[in-house]
């Protein structure tokens, strides 16, 4: 094993420029002759457009074109496509309504795009921007709550009601046959908090059109370039496939909120050609809030059966999910098959039935954001059996213990088929490291300093690794979730990996070099990623659902099987030795049982040369690519164990001790994998406590669109976090890796939730739990206060 | 950010005329409020009258029994000040506490003053230390100064230079910050002077800064944070918004004010 192998804690190598400030962001890219947009936004949160006048605006200094839907419809420009497609119950498919670059007719939330404004500096932008003149009709506003009232404004004609879909998961009868057989049940009436991604980086785009070429390229801050080339291409219209090329470079952050493609960056790939010239749009943070598509945002009503020794018999869900103004990239996806699928948790539940309603609002789209649907369905689970746990008197931990699946494979009622898994263990590890036992006297001690102490368990299960094509292609996916990459190995020996998995602070240039040196025996320095780039990589389907490792890295693997390969080939050739005797090890070619050796860059050398083996058996050159399709989803768990302590008189909650003890299979560098799941607990907590998008009832302005009412949860707010891995091998993937990018915003909201819910000694609290929400609660409930 | 004729005056005296001359002037001190708000477009002046170049506004000085800051002087400076430390750490420490690094390096406590924000924290220091606001016209009064949200008794023209603070026999601030921006979402200072003792408000009140008299007489019998635990503010005076309706403002200034009495030092 090299130094730098698996399983080793290397320092990130991108670190080094990240942060000397020499990171290459959209941003810092200018191009000759470049100009700057700005896009009108609508100030309704719904609204008919009566007319756009722009000729003041077009007479303002420095304004090269002013562009409108109209000029997107002259343009033959389809509109943004929802790449996954749902039924409802009634085998209908769910009712899409259009999606313009530019609003011709009507805007559906604040922010929506309606003016595109193009100039010479972004300054004259701006102040040409301050000169259009859009008269609106004002319409009602349509929330998640009114959504479906009778008489409720129509965001879309096509979706009467405002429903999208209703879809429906599980059987029904044999869940309703549960409860009419159950000894008792629980029910629990929840919403997930509406949450805005505030990547550190906002969106950017330039657009680059070349005449001479006839070739458009687009910068853009994306998760997934292929993808957002592929859309431009084949649905939106911008220009066939190989004349866009779309790079990513280095991008701030995404948590699924770049994967989408947008109409900003659409447009400025297809204005450029308009004007000749390239155009660099950069979202400031204020259209950040407004447009980039959200997260969460549910209402949902959950019952659950237990027969009268605690055991599970059956789960029951109704979901209203908010989807915003129109489908985004994946939204038809997250409140559905990235939900529904995970109800069952880390238990043998027999029958579990789900419907949701997806609907439409007049908000900012709704699409995946870190977790995307398993929050909201861990949420669910995670609080419903928490609560049972309390209401039958049983110790929460030991509820959990005795429902929890023991044996694998298991085939859950809601499609999912879980590999592997060893939820007692994380269980059992998670009691001991949160000193579970000890608690009791710790809340005494916390009484006599008259605070309340409470502790809230969460046993969660995610599905990662998204996903078998063709099980993702059943369930309506318009595309296949495998991952591509090459592996080039130049004469001296060197290797650059071109890989589908975009890095936007995965660590990806660290991890997978790690891998190959792992295979290779080369040092890290000898070995480049090279990823975001349509240009150079030859496709990817992106990084999301914590898929990099377990899908992305597969494709690296059986890249470098054919490599090494068709190099033990050359090896033996060279080395007059039978193919089976070679071995790679250490970064040298060796024949079993003699001293004959081939340092790894003689062979690769010889490769390029074509001399000392049979070009006609065997081809000259050293590079090969590998598409892996994954085998099944990967099955990340794990125990969070969160305990706070309340100041009864002001209502805040300090997190006093946070324990996460997960199973992502195999761990490539431990300390990425902390940070991962230091970034996920603070984005999980952050929901429990600090985050919430909110927008007002009757006007639909967002009311928290800064920082200043955005609550983003700080480093101060947090202990330390003890962390500890139980890990059990994926059996579906080569190194057994799982993923670990989610499961910490995953499973901690409820743990953190049950925890305070137990010190208050109250069924529920919404999220977030602020400490007006805290301090209301205490007035409101029976329970003394302490001291 | 609009167009604006940008001045740099040398002295207090050249800033005094811009400010006279120009039309619809803006002075910028430390900038942390203006600039965003300029970003924003959210204001247009049509001139800005930069004081950073007026080292005579950029201050601290013990003299007697007082302890006078210009009005320039950055916050940062304030926390750190040896006499400010040793006479009104009380102020130290609620310079120490605003914003992060990078306002309170740049803010100032004069620009603070001027602006009025209901939710900044000096002015609660101003108030209930009776400190003295000197302006290029004339001398203010902490009790006359702060006329509601950004509201005060400054002229157009006029410029505030000095603050004069007394040393407390014993003073504190707490703020319980609003948990998205952090501002006070209610401050508490409370403060025994040479001139009696005084309970400021910041944060809570519709009103910007106020002072609560029944808490201060009965402070004046009996210092203790018991002393002030049945008094609560009326919360029809207090703001309401997200993070916490007036109910919980009226009861939050009652507990923080217990909690400055009891640390007070």
């Amino acid at each position: 094993m090299s130094e730098w192998g698996i399983g080793k804690p290397v320092r990130r190598r991108e670190d080094d420029r990240f942060i000397r400030g020499r990171g290459q962001y959209t941003d810092d890219i200018n191009r000759p002759n470049q100009t700057h947009a700005v896009f009108v936004r609508s100030p309704h949160a719904h609204a008919l457009i009566r007319s756009i006048d722009l000729e003041e605006a077009n007479a303002a200094p420095g304004v090269l074109a002013i562009l409108t839907g109209k000029d997107v419809a002259e343009d033959g420009l389809a509109g943004l496509i929802c790449g996954w497609t749902v039924h409802s119950k009634d085998g209908s498919e769910m009712k899409a309504g259009g999606h313009p670059i530019l609003a011709a007719e009507k805007v559906r939330y604040v922010g929506d795009h309606v003016v595109l404004v193009l100039a010479e500096t972004k300054a004259q932008a701006l102040a040409a921007a301050d000169l259009v003149l859009v008269d609106y009709e004002p319409l009602p506003a349509v929330s998640l709550k009114n959504s479906t009232e009778p008489g409720s404004a129509q965001v879309h004609d096509e979706a009467p009601g405002n429903l999208c879909f209703e879809w429906e998961l599980g059987d029904k009868a044999a869940t309703e046959d549960a409860f009419s057989k159950a000894a008792r049940t629980v029910s629990i009436d929840l919403a997930n908090n509406r949450l805005v991604p505030n990547a550190m980086e906002p969106r950017a785009a330039i657009g680059d059109y070349d005449a001479g070429r006839d070739e458009y390229t687009l910068w853009t801050t994306s998760q997934n370039p292929h993808v957002a080339r592929l859309v431009l291409s084949a649905f939106v219209g911008v220009a066939p496939e190989h004349k866009l090329r779309v790079i990513a470079p280095d991008v701030g952050g995404g948590f699924g909120s770049k994967i989408f493609i947008y109409p900003e960056e659409t447009a400025c790939a297809w204005a450029s050609k308009k004007i000749g010239r390239p155009i660099k749009w950069t979202a400031d943070r204020s259209e950040a809030f407004l447009a980039d598509a959200h997260g969460r945002d549910h209402l949902s009503h959950a019952e659950l059966a237990l027969d009268e020794d605690g055991k599970f018999l059956g789960l029951k869900v109704k979901t209203k999910a908010n989807l915003g103004a129109y489908l985004s990239t994946f939204s038809a996806a997250v409140p559905t098959y990235l939900y529904g699928t995970l109800l069952s948790g880390q238990y043998d539940i027999p029958a579990i039935y789900v419907e949701v309603d997806g609907v439409y609002t007049t908000t900012s789209p709704v699409d995946a954001y870190r977790g995307a649907g398993r929050p909201e369905a861990t949420y669910i689970v995670e609080r419903i059996v928490e609560t049972a746990a309390r209401e039958t008197g049983f110790d929460p931990a030991e509820m959990r213990r005795m429902n929890f699946v023991k044996t694998f494979p298991h085939q859950t009622p809601v499609i999912m088929n879980y590999d592997i898994g060893d939820f007692e263990a994380s269980l059992d590890k998670a009691l001991e490291v949160a000193d579970y036992a000890g608690f009791p006297d710790r809340k005494e001690e916390a009484a006599k300093r008259g605070k309340l102490r409470g502790i809230g368990f969460s046993t969660y299960i995610e599905a990662c690794g998204i996903a078998p094509s063709a099980a993702v292609g059943s369930l309506g996916a318009g595309v296949g979730l495998w991952e591509s990459a090459e592996v080039q190995v130049a004469p001296t020996g060197k290797i650059e990996v071109f890989t589908g998995s975009h890095s936007h602070g995965q660590g990806h240039e660290t991890t997978f070099a790690q891998l190959v040196s792992e295979r290779t025996g080369l040092p890290l320095e000898d070995i480049e990623i090279i990823h975001g780039d349509t240009g150079r990589v030859q496709f990817g389907m992106g990084t999301y659902g914590s898929r990099s490792g377990a899908v992305g890295m597969s494709a690296i693997f059986k890249a470098i099987d054919k490599v090494e390969a068709k190099a033990r080939k050359i090896a033996a050739q060279l080395m007059e030795a039978a193919e089976d005797d070679v071995v790679l090890e250490n970064g040298a070619f060796t024949v079993k049982g003699t001293d004959k050796s081939l340092s790894w860059p003689e062979v690769t050398l010889a490769a390029y040369t074509g001399h000392g083996f049979d070009t006609a058996e065997i081809e000259p050159g050293l590079k090969e690519s590998a598409f892996y399709d994954p085998l099944n989803f990967t099955f990340p768990a794990g125990c969070h164990i969160c305990e706070v302590e309340i100041d009864p008189e002001t209502g805040v909650t300090e997190i006093v001790n946070f324990t996460a003890i997960d199973d992502f299979g195999t761990i490539i560098n431990p300390m990425i994998v902390e940070g991962q799941v230091h970034g996920g607990l603070v984005q999980g907590i952050g929901q429990a406590l600090y985050e919430h998008g909110i927008y007002d009832e009757e006007s639909g302005q967002l009311m928290t669109g800064s920082f200043m009412d955005y609550c983003m949860p700080r480093a101060d707010n947090f202990p330390g976090f003890k962390l500890g891995f139980t890990p059990t091998v994926c059996p579906s993937n080569p190194m057994g890796m799982k993923g670990c990018g989610e499961a910490g915003a995953i499973g901690s909201p409820p743990a953190v939730i049950n925890a305070i819910t137990d010190a208050l000694g109250i069924k529920d609290i919404p999220m977030p739990a602020t400490p007006a929400r805290v301090w209301a609660a205490i007035q409101n409930s029976a329970t003394p206060k302490a001291a | 950010m609009y167009q604006f004729d940008y001045h740099r005056p040398a002295n207090l005296k050249e800033a005094a005329e811009l400010l006279t001359k120009c039309d619809e002037a803006k002075i910028l001190a430390g900038g942390q409020t203006l600039i965003p708000t300029l970003k924003q477009r959210l204001a247009m002046p049509s001139d800005l009258i930069d004081l950073g170049a007026l080292k005579e506004l950029s201050f601290i000085k013990a003299e007697g029994d007082a302890i006078m800051i210009g009005a320039a002087t950055p916050h940062a400076d304030v926390a750190v000040n040896a006499d400010v430390r040793k006479h009104l750490p009380s102020l130290a420490k609620l310079a120490e506490g605003i914003g992060d690094p990078a306002v309170r390096h740049k803010g100032t406590i004069g620009g603070s003053l001027a602006n009025n924000d209901p939710s900044a924290d000096y002015p609660a220091a101003v108030l209930a230390l009776d400190a003295k606001i000197h302006t290029t016209k004339r001398l203010i009064e902490a009790d006359e100064f702060f006329k509601g949200m950004f509201e005060t008794a400054l002229g157009e023209d006029e410029i505030i230079t000095e603050i004069t603070f007394p040393h407390p026999k014993r003073a504190a601030y707490v703020k319980f910050p609003n948990p998205a921006s952090r501002y006070a979402m209610v401050g508490v200072f409370v403060a025994e002077t040479p001139m009696g003792i005084r309970v400021a408000v910041t944060g809570a009140g519709q009103e910007g800064v106020f002072r609560v008299k029944e808490m201060e007489d009965a402070l004046a019998k009996d210092w203790s944070a018991d002393a002030i635990s049945g008094i609560k503010v009326p919360a029809e005076n207090m703001l309401s918004d997200l993070h916490g309706d007036a109910e919980y403002r009226a009861h939050l200034v009652t507990v923080i004010a217990k909690r400055a009495v009891a640390a007070a030092i």
